[in-house]
């Protein structure tokens, strides 16, 4: 057995009886033994605690990886892909999202061979592939250009390219065009060409366009010469068509002409000269072609090509030859433009496609793809470029479920063995998943939607039924006592690394983690996971497999909701424990657009079986969505969404929850946080319904920060499930603290408007952080502190009757974190045994927010070494365990922190009463141990939040980190002191068993014996 | 914290070979053409664990996620556009643990560089720094010993058997006839022998 000689605060509880112990003895015992003897146990108790300080309570070994966690990496939605196939070997797609994720694909099972996150404000605006070996990328509106390695994605070279202004950007990497044996990458960006090398990076030369606000469109080389050209627009009503000497970077040409009819932003280039624009009204489209110095216009409404058009037009960008396609509505027209600049309707289809750019297969042959998706079908046509009556594969694919529309298209060929073209075509659907399709039939599929979680929420698993028992007896006693030799070996050390496996696999097995019902220790969950292509998943906590995924109906782009997004997951329908056969639901959030004033949206989703249940469009906004404490008979939670006018809604709009919510009237109040305005306001309910569901609100409190000296940058409340266990903290001395522990605590973070920018923008006189805690119900301010010399960004978690935060000291140059402790004063005087006695105490008051109790509060900061994404407490079934801070570093792992480390009762020299309570000697800065990470050696790229879920059993908290990646993993705040570890190693217990029986058999054998030889003496 | 003292004698003299031969490359903050100035910077992994693959996972993050740059092969990163102003480098690396460094880019004296790892306030006179420590993050397996088998409930328990299994006899042998002879009437009076009454004499005359 090996146990760590780490303690942890549990236990530390079990030492402090211990103490108590010694000093029973000491009336007993001798007196000056006993002291000396006391001593040595404090001394002795005192190392233990000392060491339990240096040893995390979280530690993995390296075997456990993979046993109660799971990783699961993704990418996003690809924006850009591009494919390398020509050499034998490994094939592979090269892929951009929209989560700034670059990567290499494997093309056969579409695993990551490497990827990059680039940071936030990093978008990648191209990709291509240079000289057969490395991956070009432009990014941040073409500031930089980098070079990563094709097989290994090791960045080889970085350029950063300046130019006067912000523009769009465009990257084209010839094929052919050398200059001094050098390869070249030109890149449009900031209003500037540049040309760089390929093989390092260097800028060979670089043109300003002198122009200002040239929005490029296209960048075009000219059929196997060396002479480029740009061609994009300045405002909305001019052309301009540059042609660069792509050899020296001199500007050969510069021609410039008035569109006539405006620009709509939309262009498709038709060929080498000639250019498709919509107008400004998308009812016209102008055909520009630039040859030889002239730049003709010729304009052809929309109208002339379909009969029945109304509204507007869209042209997308397609570069395909002498054709571009037309989307009006539902509609999809293929317009071939003739030499003469005379546009003709080739193709009509009556439904959206996706269209792929042209990909040549032979020297003088170029194919491109179209696609559309019905319901769970994908049909695929690969056409030749010129040939539009001849189709090189005409197929359709079925899919396992409904994905939504086709987003985009990403062709491929590979020569067959009958030396005919083959496809492969990589397509990005609606859900943003990522398919490959090749030979009729989906090779591989990601779903990548999970890269953009919104909200999480667990949902119990159903009940094991009795009589249909899913855990069978699989193994004979002989194969369970081998896979217990098996574990034995393991932990003498004497196993090979077959044997390790062996035991791996058996473990595994053996925890049955993956199964579909309830366990003893509610570890197995489902996570209900919103993202932001509006499907939604329910992952299994076990192994982190998706049960069900759909894409919600009520969230897809229709004519009424042009762009829904998810805003939040509330648990609707929690069955209790006897109802069996019913399944429980959440209800999903979301509104028609990014503003606060669209319309809202309802869906309810049964998360066993992903059905939608129903959906409603709401004639209101929704601002603020408050789930209610109370059921209605059929267990339906009640929700109250607030609009953007201020009105309460009540949901479900049934006469009985009204009933039930109509009591309760006068007990509901919220509070709103207008950071732009530098208000906070409290509401309550009016008791006149304005209608049956509606309700009107008053504001009952405000706070106005001063907008010249404060800014609001964070605010943060209480989790609403959080369960706290004792209202009282005992400390050294038999003294007792009583915590402020309310629900309605709210903490708020404001800084100087001039230091809300990035770290280095301000300096430490002008900056400040100012941080409140407010009382949402009465708007009394509790606490109000202020760090000067401090700044943003700040990140706060608040449990129980403290808040952490942590913010960026400017003085010390250094990240710090802080911690508030409130304390009850009102209830201090409890303590006085008389009065407990006399019944004079005021224990049996209730905790309410009208009553003003005086508070204390306690406070202390340290360093932290890291930058902060994010911050989570851990929470337990009954909230016993002890807390440990779950802390997002920049590096995108997660960090747990024993929150005894932020205790604002820590001292330099703590009194002997004080270590033997378990306060850490005061250090200036938190520690960080790398045995605490609790994502272990793995990283949870551009994690956005962490959440904590109790199990069922106390000691233990499960956590869901979630960001590109998803991390999923148990975690004991301190360790698990209420069940055995799954190392425990049950074949030595029975060989212990098995020698003590034997030995008490030999012993009375032998004792038999010799009384018998005694008896013959 | 004492980075210094943990370096290697190879890595030191890595280190002593870079200053010497680095004095070209401008490691430093240069004024770019427009508003902002550009860092330059070199991070030192230590190249016998930090194999290439673990290099290309390296980021470089400045104020905090502002802006995220990735290492060349050999180790350089820099960051264009920075305004003047003290800014904060973090390196998020596997397996190291990286102090942050502060830089001052000063709009005074264009190229001076002025940067300190802010875990122990070191200063940098070039911006070329190498992680404090490595990080493991589990726990390592200590390789079995008796003691520790011994020291497991069980193992104390086996002890305590082989305890009163061998040394209760010597104790036994060493008692004084006459009690021996009492302990045994006593056993026969009772009759059926049993384990603890085989005990009982033992224990008393332990005490005594």
């Amino acid at each position: 057995m090996h146990k760590n000689p780490s303690s942890s605060p549990s236990r530390s509880v079990y030492l402090v009886t211990l103490i108590d112990e010694t000093r029973r003895e000491k009336k007993t015992l001798g007196k000056d033994f006993s002291s000396a003897m006391a001593t040595m146990l404090r001394v002795f108790l005192l190392l233990l605690s000392l060491l339990s300080l240096t040893a995390p309570a979280f530690s993995l070994y390296e075997d456990q990886v993979g046993l109660a966690d799971w990783h699961q990496k993704y990418i996003g939605k690809v924006k850009d892909a591009v494919f390398h196939t020509q050499k034998t070997g490994r094939k592979r797609v090269v892929v951009s999202t929209e989560e700034n994720v670059i990567a290499s694909l494997d093309l056969r099972h579409g695993e990551i061979f490497w990827r990059h996150v680039l940071g936030p404000n990093d978008a990648i605006d191209g990709i291509d592939i240079a000289m057969g070996k490395y991956v070009i990328t432009l990014s941040s509106e073409g500031s930089i250009l980098r070079a990563w390695n094709l097989p290994d994605g090791q960045m080889v070279w970085e350029s950063f390219l300046q130019g006067p202004y912000s523009s769009k950007s465009s990257l084209l990497v010839p094929a052919s065009l050398r200059v001094d044996k050098d390869n070249v990458i030109l890149a449009f960006g900031k209003g500037c060409i540049h040309a760089i090398s390929a093989i390092h990076g260097d800028t060979l030369w670089k043109k300003d366009l002198e122009a200002d606000s040239f929005e490029i469109q296209y960048m075009i080389q000219a059929s196997d010469s060396d002479v480029i050209h740009l061609v994009g627009f300045v405002g909305s009503s001019q052309f301009d068509s540059y042609t660069i000497d792509a050899k020296s970077g001199e500007l050969i040409k510069h021609d410039s002409a008035a569109i006539p009819g405006g620009y709509s932003g939309q262009a498709a280039l038709v060929s080498s000269n000639t250019l498709v624009v919509m107008d400004s009204a998308g009812s016209t489209v102008t055909t520009i072609s630039f040859h030889d110095g002239k730049v003709t216009f010729n304009q052809t409404p929309v109208s002339t090509l379909i009969e029945d058009f109304v509204g507007k037009a869209i042209i997308s960008a397609s570069k395909l030859e002498g054709l571009f396609s037309v989307k009006t509505g539902t509609l999809t027209l293929f317009v071939r433009v003739t030499v003469e600049g005379k546009l003709e309707v080739v193709n009509k289809v009556d439904y959206a496609t996706a269209v792929s750019d042209l990909l040549a297969i032979s020297e003088d042959r170029q194919a491109f793809a179209f696609v559309h998706s019905r319901s769970t079908d994908i049909d695929l046509t690969v056409k030749l470029g010129a040939d539009w009556n001849h189709d090189l594969l005409k197929e359709s694919v079925k899919m396992d479920q409904e994905r939504g529309s086709v987003k985009k298209v990403f062709i491929n060929n590979y020569i067959r063995t009958d030396r005919s073209h083959g496809f492969r075509a990589l397509i990005v659907m609606e859900d943003h998943s990522l398919l490959l399709v090749q030979q009729g039939a989906i090779v591989w599929s990601r779903e990548d939607a999970l890269a953009s979680v919104i909200d999480v929420k667990t949902s119990e698993l159903p009940v094991e039924k009795k009589g249909v028992s899913v855990a069978k007896v699989e193994e004979t006693l002989f194969e369970w006592l081998q896979g217990h030799v098996l574990k034995l070996k393991g932990t003498l050390m004497l196993a090979s690394p077959d044997d390790m496996a062996a035991i791996q696999a058996l473990r595994l097995k053996a925890s049955g983690k993956s199964k579909m019902t309830r366990d003893h220790n509610g570890f197995r969950k489902l996570l209900i996971v919103l993202t932001k292509a509006g499907k939604i998943f329910a992952l299994h906590t076990g192994d982190g497999r998706i049960i069900w995924s759909r894409l919600l109906n009520s969230l897809r782009q229709s004519a009424t909701c042009e762009a829904p997004t998810g805003l939040n997951l509330f648990p609707w329908h929690v069955p209790h424990h006897h109802a069996l056969d019913e399944n429980p639901s959440v209800l999903v959030v979301s509104r028609c657009g990014p503003s606060d004033d669209a319309l809202g949206l309802l869906s309810f989703v049964d998360t066993y079986t992903g059905k939608e249940l129903s959906s409603a469009s709401l004639d209101h906004s929704v601002v603020q969505v408050i789930p209610l404490p109370f059921m209605d008979s059929t267990e339906q939670r009640l929700h109250l969404l607030i609009d953007a006018s201020g009105q309460a809604h009540l949901y479900p709009k049934t006469s009985d929850a009204l009933s039930i919510f109509r009591p309760e009237l006068s007990n509901v109040y919220w509070y709103s946080v207008e950071a732009e305005t530098g208000i906070i306001k409290g509401y309550a309910l009016k008791e006149k319904a304005s209608d049956n569901y509606s309700f009107d609100t008053r504001s009952i409190w405000s706070i106005v920060f001063p907008s010249e000296s404060e800014k609001i940058i964070k605010s943060s409340a209480r989790k609403s499930n959080e369960v706290v266990h004792t209202q009282a903290k005992v400390i050294a001395d038999q003294d007792a603290m009583f915590k402020y522990i309310s629900k309605n605590l709210l903490f708020v973070a404001t800084v100087a408007p001039k230091a809300s920018g990035d770290i280095g923008s301000s300096t430490p006189e002008e900056s400040w952080l100012i941080v409140y805690l407010i009382d949402t119900i009465t708007g009394r301010i509790l606490q109000r502190m202020t760090h000067h010399g401090a700044q943003g960004p700040v990140e706060a978690v608040v449990s129980e009757n403290w808040v952490i935060y942590h913010y960026f000291n400017l003085r010390a140059h250094r990240y710090e974190m802080s911690v508030i402790e409130i304390y009850d004063q009102s209830r201090a005087d409890n303590k006085d045994v008389w009065k407990l006695i006399l019944g004079k105490h005021n224990l049996t008051s209730p905790v309410s927010s009208y009553s003003r109790p005086e508070v204390m509060t306690r406070s202390q900061s340290y360093f932290f070494t890291h930058s902060v994404k994010s911050i989570a407490v851990t929470s337990t079934a009954k909230g016993i365990t002890s807390k440990q801070l779950l802390i997002g570093t920049v590096g995108d792992q997660v960090l747990a922190l024993d929150k005894r480390f932020l205790d604002p009762r820590r001292s330099v020299n703590p009194t002997q009463a004080e270590k033997e309570e378990g306060i850490i000697p005061l250090a200036d800065s938190l520690p960080i141990i790398p045995q605490s990470y609790v994502t272990h050696a793995l990283k949870v790229e551009g994690l956005r939040g962490i959440e904590t879920v109790p199990a069922k059993l106390e000691s233990t908290t499960l956590i869901f980190a979630y960001g590109v990646d998803l991390f999923f993993t148990r975690f004991a705040p301190s360790r698990t002191y209420d069940s055995l570890t799954e190392d425990f190693s049950y074949a030595l217990l029975l060989l212990t068993i098995v020698a003590l029986v034997a030995a008490i058999f030999i012993t009375w054998i032998l004792s038999e014996k010799k009384e018998l030889r005694d008896k013959w003496r | 914290m004492s980075s210094i003292a943990r370096l290697r004698p190879a890595l030191l003299l890595l280190l002593l070979q870079f200053c010497l031969s680095v004095l070209s490359p401008a490691l430093a903050i240069s004024t770019g053409s427009v508003d902002g100035h550009t860092i330059n910077g070199r991070i030192k992994i230590p190249v016998a664990i930090g194999a290439l693959g673990k290099i290309s996972n390296v980021k470089v993050i400045l104020n905090g996620g502002q802006n995220v740059t990735f290492l060349r092969p050999d180790g350089y990163f820099s960051f264009h556009n920075v305004p003047a102003g003290t800014h904060l480098i973090e390196v998020s690396a596997t397996g190291y643990f990286f102090s942050p460094v502060r830089v001052d880019v000063s709009a005074r004296f264009p190229g001076k560089v002025q940067a300190a790892l802010t875990e122990n306030r070191r200063g940098l006179t070039e911006l070329v720094w190498e992680p404090l420590r490595e990080e493991y993050y589990y726990e390592i397996r200590e390789p079995f010993s008796i003691m520790s088998l011994v020291k497991s409930p069980m193992g104390l328990m086996i002890g305590f058997m082989l305890v009163v299994v061998f040394l209760m006899p010597k104790l036994m042998e060493n008692m004084d006839p006459e009690e021996m002879q009492r302990a045994q009437e006593e056993m026969r009076s009772q009759g059926v022998p049993s384990l603890a009454n085989f005990l009982q004499p033992a224990a008393t005359a332990r005490s005594g």
